[in-house]
């Protein structure tokens, strides 16, 4: 979808924070395929009498956040109690933030067309941090089960709340938004974009300055999209046809890619803040922002600056090789060994497009191929002992099933042939094809196209076309 | 009756405790006052086990050997805690509060859970699900509230000693209307771990005892020193186990404590002593002039902003509340009724039946003071409110050593009498909750015990407990005298 004229779309991003243990008790947070309910405590199951203590991680991880998204750190920072009942809170409320939050005014910039006349700046309204409440479970279906499971191995994890002013302009911005977000988190590394349910997503969305519609449950950067071009052609659909926009709460459903109504203006939720009394305000000093503004790694624009002047890549390979720090550190690992352009356009093209077609990640991916493997590959192809449709071949299987270049290379008979071995394929394709000879002979340069794909076919694709077009060319012209 | 210092060195040094503990339960067995909600059954083996030395029982504690009432909102391990509430009537809690495992550690044997008003709303112990405990001086009378069960259990001879909660007079109401001494310790001091919330920003343990000795051995054990409450404070020195140390007030004697009394400066705030009924006002200007005979000085003066505390404590403590009660769900621990139906309906029936009138009525308040349009009206006001008590009390303590007041405004009144009209016993506790709002420490000790009770409300500076304490100790002498 293009730029739509007058939409505004503001998000909310809730991402977990890569603690040890949960905000507010000590609680392993690793919780997933863990057994439901066994990451639990009197804390996190709201107990009478359990008292929240911050994890002083999370609250570091959280002003790192805050930081590079370039927001005013707060000195002083204090939770809430958001009260509501929902049976995933064990005590009633969530306790979040409300007033003075951890950061204030921050902004990110975002990459939504080609060249440098794409950017746009993206203000960041707050970030604070929350709890992650348990978690529901519908055997079956959410519509057909008689009765929901709740497991709150989940509750309490640590949640960073990133709140953008409502500056983007489309669902495809707000796709790149958020792919930026996780890619400035896994750079800081508090975050696992790769973990189920890591991030959530409530989008605010309002046409031609009308009513503002509030998107929740959305989980993933295509969910964003998708939810957000369907809400555009309903509005648009309903407006069409006269009818009024409200303002109103919708529920994305994943499944069926459809917003559906929630509750209208009059039954919103009053979440009744109040600062939480159980916890003492935070004071945020100077040195401790220092010190962590002193952690803060080389971020995505600055790294791909970095790449373009220190490899001379262009500015496409470059954002490419950045967006994803795994990726990033590969490539750098790749290019100190071998030629940083080829390592480039090898791992920006051939790598991350094999990567798109299976939806793998490089977190993913760098258990099955390591740096070395990739030198390695690249090696033969350079030194001409494999031809590219190998090295794309040992890519692939080893991305599928793992296993070593050499040994892929070994099995599959990879390796290009010594030119003994095609001057044989080539004496043998001109005795089968006296034909096509005669043709080429009689100046009808095409034979000499069938004749070379004739010793392809003959090798099994290891020769070396231009090759073996070379050796035609002395035999018969 | 013995004093909880002497059973724990007597136990120390070799005599049994099993004996007194049976006696104290053969009481209880024989009250029609109704100060326990649940016994401890291990009690007795506990005691067993103490004095034969077996189990990890060491030969030293504290509070070696000694009976400790608890009041049902301290959670207990294994020990059912309701809160006196229907919505708890089944809930054991997994763990134990701070205070609960001081004890424990300590040598104390718990005898059992003490009634209360129910989730501690209240000022009488009426309001509990479990009934009314009954005054012990007389049983037509309430008890005060919410620790009734601890004052009364202690006035009554079935323990020695008591834990109770104050989150605006619970624990010296209680004291003053049983004849007993209840500490309110300064916001911070006490681990709240543990204790089941009514108003988390102005509540505290307090221990509660027949003296001042035992009053202070019993802080000594419960400041334990906690990183599981946020709010606590931690006292220097740091590597100290606990916020507070009872040796100085228990090496003083009850004459030195008389004749540091010597150029003590006492402010009476009018306000305290303004509408008292005649029974108070004569036992508290006696107590003063009692003081004063020794040498300490007193001055009437005015403390402005009293009138607007009682609102803004019932504000801020409604409002909190209303957010803790909202975990009694059913979902995961507490009543269920063999209804279910979706979860709105079951879990608004499950609390429709659970919680008693006065729990509603504070929650609905509650939440209607932090509704949107509301809360900068009532709850930011209310806060505003208590900065400004803090600071008078601040500036009182720059001149005057303590403040003395009566604790309650008049002696126990009857059962029922005023439990119908709510808004007149929310005016019982104008005297205490303004100590809340300031998070300062107030002490109630007996200043005469005939027709009725009454009590004396002594209050110092943040942390000045030990002080509040020697205070305490020399009235509670000269009192004596007097009583005698």
């Amino acid at each position: 979808m293009g730029d739509e004229k007058g939409v505004k779309i503001g998000l909310e991003c809730h991402a977990q924070l890569l603690t040890k243990s949960k905000l507010f008790c000590g609680c392993s947070s690793d919780y997933r395929n863990a057994k439901p309910n066994t990451h639990v405590c009197p804390v996190c199951l709201g107990l009478p009498g359990a008292l929240p203590v911050i994890n002083m991680q999370a609250l570091r991880y959280a002003i790192k956040v805050a930081i590079a998204l370039q927001c005013e750190i707060q000195h002083k920072t204090l939770f809430y109690r958001k009260n509501y009942f929902y049976p995933d809170l064990p005590r009633g409320f969530q306790i979040s933030q409300y007033d003075y939050p951890i950061g204030l005014n921050g902004k990110v910039s975002i990459e939504v067309g080609d060249g440098e006349c794409g950017e746009r700046i993206i203000r960041i309204k707050r970030v604070h941090l929350e709890e992650d409440p348990g978690k529901l479970i519908y055997p079956g279906t959410i519509s057909t089960s008689k009765y929901v499971l709740v497991d709150y191995n989940r509750s309490g994890i640590p949640l960073v709340e990133i709140v953008t002013e409502p500056d983007l302009r489309t669902p495809r911005e707000a796709r790149i938004f958020l792919a930026k977000i996780r890619s400035i988190l896994e750079y800081l590394g508090v975050f696992n974009g790769d973990l189920e349910g890591a991030m959530r997503v409530d989008a605010n969305i309002s046409l031609g300055g009308g009513e503002r519609v509030e998107i929740k449950n959305i989980s993933s950067l295509k969910g964003v999209e998708r939810a957000l071009s369907y809400e555009i052609t309903r509005q648009r659909n309903m407006m069409r046809r006269g009818m009024k926009i409200t303002q109103e709460t919708r529920f994305y459903d994943e499944e069926r890619g459809v917003t559906v109504a929630m509750r209208t203006k009059e039954f919103e939720q009053d979440y009744r803040y109040f600062p939480e009394p159980d916890l003492v305000e935070i004071r945020i000093d100077d040195s401790l922002i220092a010190s962590l503004k002193a952690e803060i790694p080389e971020m995505p624009d600055e790294k791909m600056r970095r790449f373009i002047s220190q490899y001379s890549l262009g500015s496409e390979h470059a954002r490419a090789l950045t967006e994803d720090i795994h990726i990033a550190d590969f490539y750098e690992a790749v290019a100190s060994e071998i030629d940083p352009q080829m390592s480039a356009t090898w791992i920006a093209d051939v790598l991350k497009g094999e990567l798109n077609y299976r939806d793998m990640s490089m977190r993913e991916a760098m258990k099955r191929i390591s740096p070395n493997d990739m030198v390695r590959i690249l090696r033969y192809l350079k030194a001409g002992e494999i031809a590219e449709r190998a090295a794309v071949e040992v890519i692939r299987e080893m991305l599928d099933h793992g296993g070593s270049p050499d040994e892929i290379i070994k099995r599959r008979g990879l390796a290009r042939m010594s030119m003994e071995e095609l001057k044989i394929a080539v004496s043998e394709v001109i005795h089968e094809n006296n034909a096509a000879v005669a043709d080429l002979k009689s100046g009808r340069k095409e034979a000499l196209n069938f004749l070379v794909g004739q010793v392809m076919k003959k090798t099994g694709g290891r020769a070396d076309p231009k090759e073996a077009r070379k050796l035609l060319e002395e035999r018969l012209l | 009756m013995l004093s909880a210092v002497d059973m724990s060195e007597r136990v120390r040094s070799g005599e049994n405790c099993e004996e007194i503990l049976h006696e104290i339960y053969e009481r209880i067995r024989s009250s029609e006052l109704n100060c326990y909600i649940t016994l401890n059954d291990k009690a007795l083996d506990e005691a067993v086990q103490i004095d034969r030395r077996e189990g990890g029982k060491s030969g030293c504690g504290k509070l070696l050997g000694v009976p400790v009432a608890v009041k049902d909102c301290i959670s207990t391990r294994g020990i059912r805690t309701t809160c006196a509430s229907r919505i708890l009537n089944d809930y054991v809690p997994p763990f134990d509060a701070t205070v609960v495992a001081a004890l424990r550690e300590e040598g104390a044997i718990i005898v059992g859970k003490t009634n209360m008003d129910e989730f501690c709303m209240g000022s009488t112990t009426e309001t509990s699900y479990f009934g009314p405990t009954l005054n012990p001086h007389d049983t037509s009378r309430v008890p005060g509230g919410s620790s009734g069960g601890s004052a009364a259990a202690i006035a009554a001879g079935e323990t020695i000693i008591a834990l109770g909660s104050d989150t605006g007079g619970s624990i010296r109401c209680p004291a003053a209307f049983c004849g007993v001494v209840g500490l309110k310790p300064t916001y911070g001091l006490v681990s709240r771990y543990g204790l089941i919330a009514y108003a988390n920003s102005l509540e505290q343990i307090g221990p509660m005892a027949s003296s001042v000795r035992d009053v202070a051995l019993l802080l000594d054990v419960i400041s334990l020193k906690d990183r599981r409450d946020s709010t606590q404070v931690k006292l220097p020195p740091s590597d100290a186990r606990t916020n507070f140390n009872a040796d100085s007030v228990l090496g003083m004697s009850g004459d030195d404590a008389i004749s540091s009394l010597k150029g003590l400066r006492i402010g009476v705030p009018a306000e305290f002593v303004h509408g008292i009924s005649k029974d108070v006002e004569r036992a508290f200007w006696s107590a003063i002039h009692a003081l004063e005979d020794e040498g300490a000085s007193y001055e009437e003066m005015h403390m402005d902003t009293m009138k607007y505390a009682l609102a803004a404590y019932y504000i801020i403590a409604m409002s909190e509340a209303s957010s803790n009660l909202a975990r009694y769900d059913g979902l995961r621990y507490g009543l269920r009724l063999n209804r279910d139906d979706d979860w709105h309906t079951t879990f608004s029936r499950i609390r429709g039946e659970g919680f008693g009138e006065e729990v509603k009525r504070r929650i609905i308040l509650g939440t209607f003071a932090l509704s949107a349009g509301y809360y900068g009206r009532y709850y930011l006001k209310a806060l505003k409110v208590r900065t400004l008590v803090k600071r008078e009390f601040e500036s009182a303590f720059r001149k005057y050593d303590v403040l003395a007041t009566p604790t309650m405004p008049m002696t126990p009144f009857r059962l029922g009498e005023r439990i119908k009209d709510p808004l007149s016993l929310y005016l019982v506790d104008v005297n205490t909750v303004p100590i809340n709002l300031a998070g300062v420490p107030a002490i109630s000790i007996p200043c005469a015990l005939s027709p009725l009770p009454v009590g004396m409300q002594l209050i110092a500076s943040h942390f000045e407990e030990e002080k509040l304490l020697k205070v305490a100790l020399a009235c509670e002498n000269l009192m004596n005298a007097h009583f005698l």
